[in-house]
């Protein structure tokens, strides 16, 4: 026991730098690109906060920017209430007739193709000749969304004891109020990070935004792709900096919540 | 059904039972609540009571009677039904049959919050999100006591259970005992008219366990509260219980004081779990006086003395406990054994196990049977130890055998 597995051989500083450029050196070029001054993406001109501001000057992307986080803030919310229902619904309810066939019917969305649940959502919106906008693709994101909020709850649900809803109701609770007052507290730090990932999964969703969204409502990854194909502005990379500050805030609270969720169990909820 | 009928639980002969003394012989510290019982009513009644899981029988039909300020023992192999009974006393399991009786009410369908009693968990569920306090003061605020009577109590509790100072800490930041103390604090705090606890001692070490043990029954007795206790471990069950029922397959084997337990087990079964037996099957050959004369199946004769209750059937089983066996090198000088004063059976020491208080020998006899002796190390020197291969003449009085009918 006395060989450390931990130590810092040359070869594992080594893989771990080229992991890490691998996955980040083209972020970091993307940030730094973000405060170039010169209007040719490729060509370094100076240090310059210019394609910021010309960001915030830009009505439509701006449009677009409160769009998403209109329809992330919406279906986070409305996905995380349902996910977090359905995770009671499997980790504490009675084992109902045809039980794994629903819990195999929510996580469908995990693995299905994104261009399958779009298209599909859109035969159906046009079947129910709804309006295309900011409902549609708020409906859409929560059916995507809505098993990864399950996932992690349910998971959270599992590591809590069942005894311990018992000795509530031991101690005068009845089942509602054993759960309010003994399980929920407990798997709030999972309804939080699963409401983070939700949120983060609609904002940079563009496959099933672009099919249920419509004509006036581009949402800003939409927006993003379009402006692309006509060539990369400088402005496309300030945006996406913005939208990494975002993520990233965002992803560093859920795991702060999730860390606190397992100091005070026994395990954390998968992040 | 009632076990303290002389007709149910016959005593063997000469089992005086000196038993634990029956609380609450101080003054109690804080009394739980009485409510009027007539005199021959035992606090809790179960009758009949049975549950089944899918084809399983959990709980068969099974009736006892628990008298307030009792502490019950209700002890069994695993899957033996135990842990259901314990979960339909405190609600979490509801009976398909029978009643269960508390003081006069039939308890079997209430819910658990609204029942008297409370249960002490065997990994304790504390909550993880609350403080020691809260924990304690978590049922005494859905009881809708006010603040400084909750207080009051949880303080109380925290001095029960000496935990002085550790009240704002978490559950995560207590060693195992001290969190078995707010386990046992937080279901006392209640005052319920029966404590159930839940193989309460399971999850700590030895040492522990045995001081715990103690302090269980100190705090029992001075409360004078009824304690149901759920174990495996028979040595904590008869160090605690005044009383033990034993369980197998669902149902109540026996249900005695240890004493009793031990020395007169109703049947083979009772026999071979409580504490080591050797067992010869045999035939009731005649009766001599108050002895009888069993022909076992290798051979041998042996004499017992016949129980109280005179033995009916042909075909019994002479039970005799290891230290009961003694051993010499000669045989015992008298001729008692033509007289079945005594049992001698000779043999060869095949096995010789030092267990410092004790030494267990195991003795192979010339039909092949193993007669096991256990012998208290009484001496420093072993001069008197056998040894593995020697011959030695294992003889026992026909007093300490117990005669079993099935």
């Amino acid at each position: 026991m006395t060989r450390r597995v931990n130590r810092i051989s040359p070869f594992n500083i080594t893989s771990l730098a080229l992991g890490l450029a691998f996955l980040y050196l083209p972020i970091v070029i993307l940030v730094i690109y973000s405060f170039n001054a010169s209007r040719l993406v490729t060509v370094w001109g100076g240090w310059s906060l210019r394609w910021y501001t010309e960001f915030f000057n830009d009505r439509a992307m701006l449009d677009a920017a409160w769009m998403s986080l209109r329809v992330a803030a919406v279906s986070a919310t409305v996905a995380t209430l349902l996910g977090t229902l359905a995770a009671i619904g499997l980790a504490r309810g009675e084992r109902f007739k045809g039980r794994s066939l629903f819990s195999g019917m929510l996580y469908a969305p995990l693995v299905m193709p994104e261009v399958i649940s779009g298209l599909s959502l859109l035969l159906l919106f046009v079947a129910l000749s709804a309006e295309r906008g900011f409902w549609t693709v708020t409906l859409a994101h929560t059916t995507l969304t809505m098993c990864f909020v399950t996932v992690v709850v349910q998971s959270r649900l599992a590591s809590i004891d069942r005894s311990l809803e018992e000795a509530a109701m031991d101690l005068g609770c009845d089942p509602v109020r054993a759960f309010l007052s003994v399980t929920l507290p407990l798997i709030v730090p999972a309804i939080v990070a699963g409401w983070m990932l939700a949120f983060t999964l609609s904002l940079d969703d563009v496959v099933i935004a672009s099919f249920t969204t419509g004509p006036g409502s581009a949402t800003l990854p939409i927006r993003i792709y379009s402006e692309v194909r006509l060539g990369v502005k400088p402005q496309i990379n300030a945006i996406c900096t913005m939208v990494i500050a975002l993520i990233a805030v965002v992803i560093v609270i859920a795991s702060f919540a999730s860390k606190l969720s397992s100091s005070q169990g026994e395990s954390a909820a998968p992040l | 059904m009632t076990e303290e009928s002389p007709e149910i639980t016959p005593k063997a002969d000469g089992i005086a039972d000196p038993a634990k003394p029956e609380p609450p012989p101080q003054a109690p510290v804080s009394p739980a609540p009485q409510f009027e019982l007539a005199a021959d009513m035992p606090l809790l009644r179960i009758e009949g009571v049975g549950k089944t899981f899918g084809s399983f029988r959990a709980v068969d039909r099974l009736s006892l009677d628990i008298r307030a300020g009792e502490f019950f023992a209700l002890l069994g192999p695993s899957g033996c039904g135990k842990t259901t009974l314990l979960r339909m006393l405190a609600g979490f399991e509801t009976p398909d049959e029978g009643r269960i009786l508390l003081g006069a009410k039939d308890i079997a369908q209430v819910p658990p919050h609204l029942r008297p009693v409370n249960m002490m968990f065997q990994n304790y569920a504390l909550f993880p999100h609350l403080s020691v306090r809260d924990n304690i003061a978590f049922g005494l605020k859905r009881a809708g006591m006010a603040r400084d009577e909750i207080a009051t109590r949880v303080a109380e509790m925290v001095a029960l259970v000496k935990l002085e100072g550790m009240e704002k800490r978490k559950p995560d930041q207590l060693s195992g005992g001290q969190k078995q103390r707010v386990a046992l604090a937080r279901s006392l705090a209640r005052r319920p008219q029966v404590l159930l606890l839940d193989e309460p001692l399971a999850a700590l070490d030895k040492k522990l366990r045995e001081s715990t043990q103690l302090e269980l029954m100190d705090l029992q007795r001075r409360l004078g509260m009824t304690f149901i206790i759920v174990t495996h471990d028979q040595e904590e069950a008869m160090t605690m219980a005044s009383r033990i029922g034993v369980m197998d397959a669902g149902r109540l084997e026996q249900v005695a004081t240890p004493r009793e337990l031990y020395e007169a087990p109703h049947s083979r079964w009772v026999a071979e779990f409580i504490g080591d037996v050797n067992l010869f099957d045999g035939e009731v050959g005649w009766r001599e006086n108050n002895r009888l004369l069993v022909t076992t199946r290798e051979g041998v004769t042996l004499a017992v003395t016949e129980p109280r209750q005179r033995v009916t059937k042909a075909t019994v089983c002479v039970a005799i406990r290891p230290e009961k066996v003694k051993l010499s090198r000669r045989a015992p000088v008298s001729d008692a054994a033509n007289t079945h004063a005594i049992n001698r059976l000779e043999g060869v020491v095949t096995d010789v196990s030092y267990l410092g208080g004790l030494t267990a020998y195991k003795v192979k006899l010339e039909s092949g049977a193993v007669v096991r002796a256990s012998v208290a190390n009484t001496a420093r020197l072993d001069i008197d130890a056998y040894l593995a291969g020697q011959r030695v003449m294992a003889w026992f009085a026909p007093d300490d055998c117990m005669v079993l009918e099935q």
